[in-house]
């Protein structure tokens, strides 16, 4: 077993794609705020996996500065959103995306 | 190590289902820690071993225990365990697990019809990446650095105020370090 990995692109390309797709998937289905989070980390780190074999087929590393931003960005972003969960079960005593409703009409 | 990156990529896909379709917040956050040390061997394989350590270090470490905490703190238990239950039905998991497949399977012959490349993952070193974060991305790395200062503010800002039912501990009076001064 050599200690250099050889991959076709194309293959991991489509790994990450279907964790972008699976995230996606969770935003829809699922109606608990936690979970929609949960499900936006894996879109993060599906784009986070298509950025790396970037970075190693062409050997340079860019994509890897793009992971440590994507991972900024995911910081920033669950901060935020964490808050604003705990904010939301204080005033409505819940997490179901259903019922934030408050806005219609 | 191509074994390993196959393997990996398999474990995260698979972590990956399984989040969004537990029950159990606290079992779905543990399979999403999974993923993502799944995926941190999986960069490793590829090559990048900074941002292996960096997705162990900050996602798993950090991001993934303010989940944890906030999971916690809403202390849902066998309740949610039951609404949850009555959510995920087939009427609402099917159409968009169709559409979801349907756009996949575009998506991924569209890669397919570029062309095969290979990837042979030598070694990208964190002093290759420090040398691009400080020459030709010093201004991203200043930009990282407003967006996490914006995110802490609006967290500070954001947080909900202080239960009445549960009271602050008294803070400990300023003089009272004075007597455990050190003796000669």
């Amino acid at each position: 077993m050599t200690s250099i990995a050889n991959v076709p692109t194309t293959a991991i390309l489509v790994v990450a794609l279907v964790l972008l797709m699976l995230g996606a998937l969770g935003v829809m289905i699922r109606r608990d705020l936690l979970y929609v989070l949960m499900s936006l980390e894996i879109m993060f780190n599906g784009a986070g996996l298509a950025f790396v074999v970037g970075a190693a087929k062409w050997q340079q590393a860019d994509g890897q500065v793009m992971v440590l931003l994507i991972l900024v960005a995911a910081a920033a972003e669950v901060g935020v959103g964490l808050s604003l969960v705990l904010r939301l079960y204080h005033r409505l005593k819940t997490v179901d995306a259903d019922k934030v409703s408050t806005l219609r009409g | 190590m191509t074994i390993v990156v196959y393997v990996g990529c398999g474990i995260a896909l698979l972590c990956a289902a399984l989040v969004i379709t537990r029950r159990n917040a606290m079992h779905a956050m543990l399979y999403l820690v999974l993923m993502l040390l799944a995926l941190a061997l999986v960069f490793f394989a590829l090559g990048a071993p900074f941002v292996a350590a960096l997705q162990v270090i900050i996602y798993a470490g950090a991001i993934m225990v303010l989940f944890l905490f906030v999971v916690m703190i809403l202390n849902l238990g066998r309740p949610g365990e039951r609404q949850e239950r009555g959510w995920l039905s087939v009427a609402v998991w099917a159409p968009p697990t169709a559409l979801t497949a349907v756009l996949l399977g575009l998506a991924a012959y569209v890669l397919t019809s570029i062309g095969a490349t290979r990837a042979i993952a030598g070694e990208v070193g964190p002093k290759q990446v420090g040398m691009a974060l400080f020459r030709e991305y010093a201004i991203a790395v200043e930009l990282a650095s407003f967006v996490l200062l914006a995110g802490l503010i609006a967290a500070i800002h954001l947080a909900p105020p202080p239960r009445e039912d549960v009271p602050e501990p008294a803070a400990p009076p300023l003089g009272a370090p004075a007597e455990e001064a050190p003796r000669e």
